[in-house]
């Protein structure tokens, strides 16, 4: 071959391998993105059935049931609108508490979502962006009284 | 009054990194000696100052100065004097404080050892430090100020944050800063010898050591905040994936490809523009990474308290001199011209295929990271891309890097001539192949499919990297601590691959509530939950476990994982119970109390990690070692480079 044909199989080679890298990159991206929705969207059933997204918001006052001696547990995540039952077996990050921001990760089953995993934020002022945003239209009432839905999401 | 003085300091190292940038740049433009003979003064003084800053920072929270705001935020009186110094840099406004000096450090040692290069080379490299410098001053200046004074004082501090109360994290950020800060100077010789329009294979010998040691401090701080998140805040995972350590993994993914084009620009003459173009990257990404971290823009669990002015100001920032240094290198660039040519199995080659590699690698996790932002900038609904993004996609980059430089290793410059070493590849990868599969189905079992190939991969590239340096032994010929430290962080590189991919498959971990006496059973290893007691420390109480790992029925080790609450702060914390092996770690981390008596305990078994940790210092090591070798000490200036002599029989 010459210098020049080697020159061309190299580049030919780099542009196939980058296309391939660029295509399979596409693909676990389409896969592996999950998207986030707040209890409203939720109720309205625009969550994937079947698919694993995120769900945020606030853990409901006086709604977290654990069964005694287990690792599991169940609460209401509340965006002051919609709540949306909440199942978890497992350990629960430190700062989770009832009244604070929550985000988890897992699936629709029926009305429940059981979640795979509860986010961790270590640091009590820190509100997670998508979470302030789902509850910037409501922002927590002083008691546990929702306000009228006056405009749908 | 103490506070004051480094107020005051800090504003004076700001006019003098102005006066530094401006006699710098605009003094070598105008052939002015008297002009450029002011530059290094201007950096010496610049360092003195932002020290007394710093000391004056230190002074106000060793002595429980809590009328200084950001000391009264992160400290308090019962907070131990080792953090308290830590604490410095424990928060926002403080840890630009020590990024600032840090820069200062590397910009005096920068004049200090330019001595020998031409004088308007060395002002223009001075200068650009300088007016990155200046930037940084004003936003800490005009958006973060630490010595801000609130009265009436409080009696005692809100106490620093009890997750970075741990000795590996109070020295994590400035390490990672040395890399971050270092980086600006591989960028500055850029810039430099963009404004120059000349870039020769000197330039590229006077840049190499910089870069190398930047890249060395940067691996060492990744490797250390890793292994502070496995023991302290992951419950025992050791990369997340998080948007903040990505945010530190693309400058040295970039960083790797840098050093490693550099070495061809230096010995070849080739690569110029793309060299030129990765120290821009490769800076521009620590940039960026800073703004991820201090605008708060992104989840992680880095971010600091969201402020937008501060993003907005580093945002501005990052247009302003990535825009001018991609500007001036759309001038100059075409003007660098790389004459050699080489063949595809030429060592030149297998550099190119590592850093096209490399730079697929760092815009995938720009891709995964941005892509939150860019699709809240369009309106989509919220998104975010996991673990498992990466974890499909990173692998496919780095197996076929890790088997080029296995190969690559053996590669001579210009012509290849692998068919001479065909014999040290094939038997390297038999005996890789071996003893990889031997590790794997022997020692552990089936796993998933990457496990068997990256075992084999990294014991390959070990195999490999130790052919030339033992060739050198025993025909008597000189070890230069330039092959020493390739070879060292070869090694390393084949390490941590081997470490990952075990870790990846044979990590045994459950979740449980016990109760006192109780026993969880791991494959061979039964953990009995013994009892529980409660502890005080100088700012928290705690509960601790007592928990026996016990292996085929023999006690083999005892964890005391514990569940802090830090008074302060009011926050609860998850200590780990960690006993390391020679090949795993035994860990336990203690959870909340779950009524009936029994408490919820993590037990993992996770073969091999620390290897992960000791191949990145060893990469590090090798890394420093090979930026003190002698040839970059030597007068570049003063010789022609000769490039063909010295081909094939050098390090890359």
């Amino acid at each position: 071959m010459t210098p020049r044909q080697q020159r061309m199989t190299m580049v030919a080679a780099i542009v196939a391998g980058v296309s391939i890298a660029a295509w399979l990159g596409m693909l676990a991206f389409k896969e592996n993105v999950m998207f986030f929705f707040n209890p409203t969207e939720v109720a309205a059933g625009k969550a994937p059935e079947g698919q694993r997204f995120r769900i945020g918001g606030m853990v409901a006052n006086g709604s977290v049931q654990k069964t005694a001696g287990t690792l599991d547990i169940q609460f209401l995540v509340t965006d002051f609108k919609h709540t949306v039952p909440v199942t978890y077996s497992g350990i629960l990050p430190d700062l989770f508490r009832e009244g604070q921001g929550v985000v988890a990760h897992g699936r629709m089953q029926g009305a429940t979502f059981v979640a795979d995993e509860i986010l961790a934020k270590h640091d009590e002022k820190y509100m997670p962006p998508e979470v302030s945003d789902a509850l910037k239209d409501n922002p927590p009432p002083p008691d546990v009284t929702p306000p009228p839905s006056s405009t749908g999401t | 009054m103490i506070p004051e003085l480094g107020h005051f300091a800090l504003i004076l190292a700001m006019v003098l990194a102005a006066s530094q940038a401006v006699f710098g740049i605009v003094g070598a433009a105008r052939g002015d000696l008297r002009w450029q003979a002011a530059v290094r003064p201007a950096a010496a003084g610049q360092f003195v100052l932002i020290s007394v800053a710093i000391g004056a920072l230190l002074h106000a929270f060793v002595n429980f100065d809590f009328s200084v705001v950001y000391v009264a935020s992160n400290s308090n009186s019962a907070l131990p004097t080792f953090y308290r110094v830590a604490a410095l840099w424990g928060a926002h406004e403080g840890s630009l404080l020590l990024w600032v000096w840090i820069l200062a450090g590397w910009t005096l040692a920068v004049a200090l050892a330019s001595r020998n290069l031409p004088v308007t080379f060395a002002s223009r490299v001075l200068g650009v430090l300088g007016l990155v410098s200046f930037a940084f001053l004003l936003f800490t200046l005009a958006t973060s100020n630490p010595f801000e004074r609130i009265f009436p004082a409080p009696a005692d501090g809100r106490d620093l944050n009890p997750v970075l109360q741990d000795p590996a994290l109070a020295i994590h950020p400035p390490l990672l800063y040395m890399g971050y800060v270092g980086l600006s100077v591989a960028f500055a010789f850029a810039c430099a010898a963009m404004l120059e329009g000349k870039l020769d294979q000197v330039w590229a010998r006077w840049t190499r050591p910089w870069t190398t040691m930047a890249w060395a401090f940067l691996s060492v701080g990744i490797a250390l905040g890793s292994w502070w998140a496995y023991y302290e805040l992951g419950w025992g995972g050791y990369w997340f994936w998080d948007p903040v350590e990505n945010a530190s993994f693309m400058p040295w993914l970039v960083g790797t490809a840098l050093i490693h084009s550099l070495a061809a620009t230096d010995k070849r003459g080739l690569f110029k523009s793309w060299t030129l173009l990765l120290a821009i990257l490769g800076f521009s990404l620590s940039l960026l990474g800073t703004f991820l971290v201090r605008s708060g823009v992104l989840t992680s669990v880095h971010s600091f308290a969201a402020d937008p002015t501060r993003g907005l100001f580093i945002l501005a920032f990052l247009i302003v001199i990535i825009g001018g240094a991609l500007t001036l290198y759309a001038w100059r660039a075409p003007l660098l011209k790389s004459p050699a040519g080489f063949e595809p199995t030429a060592r030149e080659a297998f550099l190119l295929y590592n850093n096209i590699l490399l730079v697929c690698a760092a815009a995938m996790v720009l891709v995964g990271t941005l892509a939150p932002l860019i699709a809240d900038a369009m309106g989509q609904p919220p998104l975010s891309v996991g673990a498992p993004f990466y974890d499909a996609l990173f692998p496919i980059l780095m197996l076929p890097l890790m088997a080029l430089v296995a190969i690559g290793i053996h590669a001579a410059w210009k012509r290849g001539q692998l068919g001479q070493s065909r014999l040290r590849i094939l038997g390297g990868f038999a005996a890789a192949a071996v003893a990889g599969l031997v590790l794997v189905y022997a020692g552990y079992g089936p796993g998933k499919w990457m496990t068997p190939l990256g075992v084999v991969l990294g014991v390959w590239i070990i195999v490999s990297s130790l052919f030339d340096p033992i060739d050198r032994l025993r025909r008597r010929l000189t070890l230069p601590r330039g092959v020493v430290g390739m070879t060292l962080a070869h090694v390393g590189l084949g390490l941590a691959v081997i470490a990952v991919a075990t870790v990846e498959s044979y990590t045994v971990e459950r979740d449980a509530a016990l109760a006192p006496g109780e026993t969880l059973v791991l494959g061979r290893y039964a953990y009995r939950f013994d009892d529980i007691q409660r502890i005080e420390g100088p700012n928290y109480e705690a509960e601790r476990a007592t928990i026996t790992v016990l292996r085929d029925g023999i006690p083999t080790a005892v964890l005391t994982p514990e569940r802090r609450f830090y008074w302060v702060q009011r926050q609860t914390l998850t200590e780990a119970g960690i006993a390391n092996r020679w090949n795993k770690d035994l860990f336990a981390a203690l959870s909340s109390q779950l009524g009936e008596g029994r408490w919820s305990v993590r037990a993992q078994m996770r073969p091999l990690i620390n290897y992960i940790w000791l191949g990145a210092g060893l990469m590090a090591l090798g890394g420093i070692l090979a930026a003190s070798d002698r040839r970059y000490r030597v007068r570049a200036a003063a010789t022609a480079p000769d490039p063909a002599t010295q081909a094939g029989a050098e390090p890359a």
